[in-house]
């Protein structure tokens, strides 16, 4: 069964990619028809050409590249609802599948572990392929193949006018078998896999639309960012298995309690051994996750067509690094340095992140700053040792998240791809039922009492204010100041672009509902936001649940949940306080008294345009890392290669022998006088020194 | 075993050589077609007749098997063959990939076609031989003949600049080349031959060790190439034809790495132990060097050329680890990256087929016309990118894992290239392959032809399943890999405890 999760994706990916390079292929002739420039002589080997004259080369759909959008008038790639149905299909018997492993696994204990094959074996490394499958991994199933399933559902309604649906679909699917190999990883290197395969589905999907340069910018950007991240895992690896010796979680969690007091020295500093490790592995996971400092990809990545939002930039992939942290728990647990900086990071980014989502227009980046926070606040939990929690904010987010992304793409598909929430305005009477799922949405992520949100967010911050840990009332702090704002933004959001007056009449007349392959899916994910936290708050989130739910898949600090329960009463009711305050103020401030932000941007241009400038991140990198490199790799080139070794090796040598038998050359003039003068110089030069030089003692 | 099967695979090709030499005369068609269709077939049977090597050698030994020993010079001078799980992998690379050089010189190769053939057919028994050669003076010969054939097939089928690149290549190959003679000879006056398996059990005096380990990375270093004697390779790149590029990034530089684990590791281990902060050094800058040169190339055989010294940075580095994974990913690494850079000049020769430039700004937008090149392309930019799943990682993986328990700061800094080399890989393909097509001259591009898809195809298939499934590499190699490192460890920890007694 386990190998069917994991493997049927993989499947739809390879058939949904034959799909597209057959109808590609059968496009685009190849050069088999058209000799090349350089065949001079009508050459004889017809072999080659005639053993390939089978193909298709029907070049309809030739002559509009140009566009510089993606809705073109390109004929759509043959097979393209084939490619659709069998991939989705197939999610969605992995999905299904998935939910019966989580109740397999999670309520009848049943703990799986498959190997598949050997891998990378040599001396004491031995990794294989193999799938884990825990409480842990099980919930991480259920989350990724189920809103992957619904994403493909609903991408056969949002792409229905791209010509290239079954490239699309097979990105989908063969992201999310990385997803899943990842997340049922039996050791590190098999994670890293999972971690640069996920990278590597992002990237394509990112840059899906390739002719727009935005978008394949941002997804070098994405690889490039998240491959900083990967640094810090592989050095991680590296030390783990320079400690233990091995890269098997099973190995490595049983010798983890010997190394407490071990050091590595690093750069002559002797660091305590699981401390540095596991600050190098969460590297990765800010990385994945885009933490602050490493977040910059994140917002770009919006270029990506938006159920790719919904699935990669939301729900799973994103997530990998809290599922990171939790999987490594018995490392994090005995490094208690490593647990305050992933409690720094994460506080940091939930409240940074808000910040900039305040001042944001386009629609998908506002949701896409609210995922960043909804991270960090995920690694408060982590950082608290109460991994339960985190993962059940990563349970509820998946689903209000892709709500709110695949909210916004019917908002952008009824608008014609208009994500700008200045041009819209009073669209709830155009579409009532995306208004209607994306208030769900909404509340669930503001907390709002009974929503999702509200239990698993909640938890969150009453873990910050439990824990023992150094960073612990700053992150209380922080996320609870967090909560406020996510509220101001998350309503600010509906109220532009529900409320008010259309700014842009011409769209707003022709606004219109999405079709039914759009509207099923974000019903499902708006049914799970409401469902997925009060039913899942006992086995998330409760002493006795966690214990009988989770069992040993996650390694908690051992006293959270109870001081959680020993939280002051006046305390409790905080965040709901702060949720309803931003609710209060984005009310105000958007629909009572619409001059009132104006007038305050006008009055802090500073601060206004620091937020609305990303606090100048982007800037600040540009400046300081990629200007430096090109700048060093030209200097390197030019300097070093060209001027330095070749000048003073093999052209510097050849030019020095070519000086001197130039300059010999010349002394042969053939004159009789030049020589005579030569001699007689010569002559008098012999006599000095012998009168003067030897004369003088 | 009753034939001398090394010998056969070794010389096929050089009599191959001779049959297009008798029967490809003229050089009308009729004869240029002659002469590719005898070398495909002679490189072809090689190919089968290795796979017969693959499948009798028994990866348990540590022995050298297939032996074969004839009197030949003088005494102690023999000649003598034999292979071992270091050189069998090569010598499988090579015979691999010359068919499909071969195959990618098929149209491209127009002027001179049977002498083209010959000099790549005489280059492959050259290079089998290096691998193959048990004997110090045989190898020399081997070794060094290898540059006569690379030399012709730059100097006569190369670009604008070929000669300037040509002579540039001999130089720095062949100085390299005359101090290894020096401490061959330097060997056989120590030990009385030049018998590798006896030279390698023979104990060399501690400072005949530093010296013939200097002449000899002289000539490695140089090969493999190591910054800073690595600008031959981008000049050498750039002018040679498409299979000549091919054959160099993916079998002459590993001719190198060959050495180190062949000649330097076992015979010289202490000078090794004290050099080897000096080659991590070299290796650490090779690595980020080159990748930082590699972003700002406007050329794209340069950007590949300079990468490949980033990659032999990793091989280098994993070697003079010593540990079973440095050693083994350092092997791993030559094998991978003999695919992965061979497989991406063939795709940067597939576009300079049809536009004849190379200047990464006269392309863009491919991928609107060819899909499956933009495929293609992509699986090996991700290969050399080393993403997991592909053979590129298992290399890069094992050789920094394995270095970073030797020398934690070596390896930290080369782990900074994996984000470099997605630096420049990703830059070059979003430049030539991604964007919209609005440049008129490549409108009239077409998809790969049949045959460009024979020489692909099979390289993709190997950088995927090595990348899924690299026993039978790792396999090959483990027994001697482990024999070395063990006799490496041995002969250091042995001095070690000499020089504690004498304190």
């Amino acid at each position: 069964m386990y190998q069917a999760i994991v493997f049927l994706p993989l499947l739809g990916a390879i058939l949904a990619g034959i799909i597209s390079l057959a109808g590609a292929h059968a496009r685009n002739p190849s050069g088999d028809t058209v000799d090349h420039h350089d065949d001079a002589h009508g050459d004889a080997h017809a072999h080659a050409a005639a053993a390939h004259d089978d193909h298709g080369h029907d070049d309809h759909g030739h002559d509009d590249h140009g566009h510089d959008d993606h809705h073109v008038a390109e004929p759509p790639a043959a097979g393209s609802r084939a490619a659709e149905l069998i991939t989705t299909g197939l999610l969605f018997v992995s999905a299904a599948l998935s939910w019966f492993a989580l109740a397999d696994v999670g309520f009848m204990h049943h703990d799986a572990r498959v190997v598949l094959l050997p891998w990378i074996n040599s001396g004491d490394l031995q990794v294989a392929w193999s799938l884990r499958i825990d409480t842990l991994t099980a919930v991480m199933l259920v989350v990724v193949n189920t809103v992957s399933a619904l994403v493909h559902l609903y991408s056969i309604g949002y792409m229905d006018e791209d010509p290239n649906r079954p490239r699309f679909f097979g990105y989908l699917s063969l992201f999310t078998f990385a997803m899943l190999m990842l997340v049922t990883a039996d050791n590190l290197v098999q994670m890293f896999f999972g971690w640069e395969g996920v990278g590597l589905a992002s990237y394509l999907l990112i840059g899906f639309w390739y002719q727009k340069p935005s978008a394949y910018a941002a997804a070098i950007k994405a690889f490039i960012v998240n491959r900083v991240g990967d640094f810090g895992f592989l050095i991680g690896i590296f030390s783990v298995f320079m400690l233990i010796g091995s890269v098997d979680f099973e190995t490595i969690f049983h010798a983890a309690p010997g190394l407490t007091g071990k050091t590595i020295n690093f750069f002559g500093w002797h660091a305590d051994a699981l401390t540095l490790a596991c600050i190098f592995l969460f590297m990765g996971a800010m990385g994945k996750s885009a933490q602050f400092l490493l977040h910059t990809w994140l917002p770009d990545a919006m270029e990506g067509p938006t159920p790719v939002s919904a699935l990669i930039h939301a729900a799973t992939m994103v997530t990998a690094g809290v599922f990171m942290v939790a999987r490594l728990s018995p490392l994090f647990e005995l490094a208690p340095t490593a647990q305050a900086v992933v409690m720094f990071f994460g506080a940091t980014t939930a409240f940074f992140a808000a910040t900039i989502g305040l001042v944001q227009n386009d629609i998908k980046r506002i949701v896409a700053y609210s995922t960043c926070s909804q991270l960090g606040y995920m690694f408060v939990a982590m950082g608290a040792g109460a991994y339960s929690v985190g993962m059940f904010h990563l349970f509820t987010h998946a689903f209000f998240k892709a709500l709110l992304f695949l909210g916004s793409g019917s908002v952008i598909y009824a608008m014609h791809h208009e994500q700008d929430i200045r041009n819209m305005g009073g669209l709830w009477r155009k579409i009532p039922y995306t208004f209607a799922v994306m208030c769900v949405g909404t509340l669930a992520l503001t907390g709002f009492p009974l929503f999702a949100g509200y239990f698993s967010k909640d938890a969150i911050i009453e873990s910050a204010y439990a824990a023992h840990n150094p960073f612990a009332t700053y992150a209380y702090i922080l996320t609870i100041a967090a909560a406020g704002l996510t509220s101001f933004y998350s309503w600010r959001l509906i109220f532009k672009t529900f409320f008010g007056e259309p700014h842009d009449q011409k769209h707003y007349e022709a606004a219109h509902e999405s079709p039914m392959w759009m509207l099923v899916p974000i019903g499902v994910l708006a049914a799970g936001s409401i469902l997925a936290g009060l039913p899942f708050k006992e086995v998330f989130a409760s002493p006795h649940g966690v214990e009988e739910f989770f069992r040993d898949s996650v390694k908690m600090n051992p006293h959270i949940l109870e001081n959680m329960e020993h939280m002051p009463g006046w305390l409790v009711p905080l965040p709901t306080v702060m949720m309803a305050l931003g609710l209060f103020v984005s009310y105000l401030f958007y629909i009572r008294r619409p001059y009132l932000p104006v007038e305050l941007a006008n009055q802090q241009p500073m601060l206004y345009q620091f937020l609305l400038n990303k606090w100048y991140f982007d800037e600040l990198y540009d400046l300081i890392f990629v200007r430096p490199a090109k700048w060093i790799g030209y200097q390197l080139w030019k300097k070093g290669d060209g001027f330095v070794i070749d000048g003073f090796g093999p052209d510097g040598v050849s030019a020095r022998v070519l000086d001197v038998t130039r300059n010999v050359v010349k002394l042969q003039t053939g004159y009789l006088y030049h020589y005579a003068f030569a001699m007689l110089i010569g002559a008098a030069g012999l006599i000095t020194w012998f009168m003067f030089g030897l004369g003088g003692q | 075993m009753t034939w001398p099967i090394l010998s056969v695979t070794t010389f096929l090709p050089a009599v191959g050589a001779i049959l297009v030499y008798l029967l490809a005369r003229g050089g009308d068609e009729s004869a240029n077609r002659t002469a590719r269709w005898i070398a495909l077939w002679t490189t072809l049977i090689t190919f089968v007749i290795s796979l017969i090597l693959v499948a009798r050698f028994d990866p348990a030994s540590t022995d050298f098997q297939f032996v074969e020993k004839a009197s030949w010079l003088a005494t102690g001078i023999t000649y003598h063959m034999g292979v071992d799980g270091i050189s069998l992998p090569l010598i499988i690379l090579t015979t691999a990939i010359m068919p499909l050089c071969i195959i990618a010189s098929w149209k491209a190769i127009t002027t001179r076609v049977g002498e083209y053939m010959m000099a790549f057919l005489i280059l492959e028994t050259l290079m089998v031989g290096t691998f193959s050669a048990l004997d110090l003076v045989l190898f020399y010969l081997f070794f060094e003949g290898g540059l006569i054939p690379m030399f012709l097939i730059i100097g006569v089928w190369g670009g604008p600049r070929r000669v300037y690149a040509s002579f540039k290549f001999f130089l720095y190959t062949f100085l390299g080349s005359v101090l290894m003679l020096l401490a061959i000879m330097a060997l056989y006056w120590n030990a009385g031959t030049t018998d590798i398996p006896t030279l390698m059990h023979t104990a060399v005096p501690r400072s005949l060790q530093t010296w013939a380990w200097l002449a000899f990375f002289a000539s490695f270093a140089v090969k493999m190439p190591m910054w800073p004697v690595h600008t031959w390779l981008p000049d050498a790149h750039v002018e040679a034809p498409t299979a000549g590029s091919v054959i160099l990034a993916a079998i002459l530089l590993k001719m190198g790495g060959y050495g180190f684990l062949r000649f330097s590791l076992p015979m010289f281990p202490l000078a090794s132990h004290d050099f080897a902060p000096f080659v991590f050094t070299l290796s650490v800058i090779a690595i980020i060097y080159t990748s930082l040169v590699a972003l700002m190339q406007e050329d794209m055989k340069k950007l590949i050329a300079y990468s490949s010294v980033a990659h032999m940075g990793f091989v280098t580095m994993g070697i003079f680890a010593v540990t079973t994974q440095g050693v083994a990913g350092g092997m791993f690494q030559m094998i991978s990256h003999g695919i992965v850079s061979g497989a991406l000049f063939l795709c940067v020769g597939v576009v300079y087929d049809r536009m004849h430039t190379r200047e990464i700004a006269a392309y863009g937008g491919l991928v609107n016309r060819m899909p499956l090149y933009a495929l293609t392309f992509m699986v090996f930019t991700m290969a050399n990118v080393g993403l997991p799943g592909t053979s590129g990682f298992v290399g890069e993986f094992m050789s920094l894992l394995g270095t970073f328990k030797v020398s934690l700061p070596t390896a930290f800094f080369a782990t900074t290239g994996v984000i470099l080399s997605a630096g420049y890989a990703l830059w070059l393909y979003r430049k030539i392959v991604f964007g919209a097509l609005v440049k008129p001259s490549l409108m009239s591009m077409k998809d790969l032809t049949f045959r460009e898809c024979v020489t692909l195809f099979p390289l993709i298939a190997l950088t995927i399943l090595f990348g899924v499934y690299p026993k039978p590499v790792l396999d090959m190699s483990a027994a001697s890999v482990q024999q070395l490192v063990n006799n490496y460890n041995t002969a250091v920890t042995a001095v070690k405890a000499a020089a504690l007694v004498t304190q």
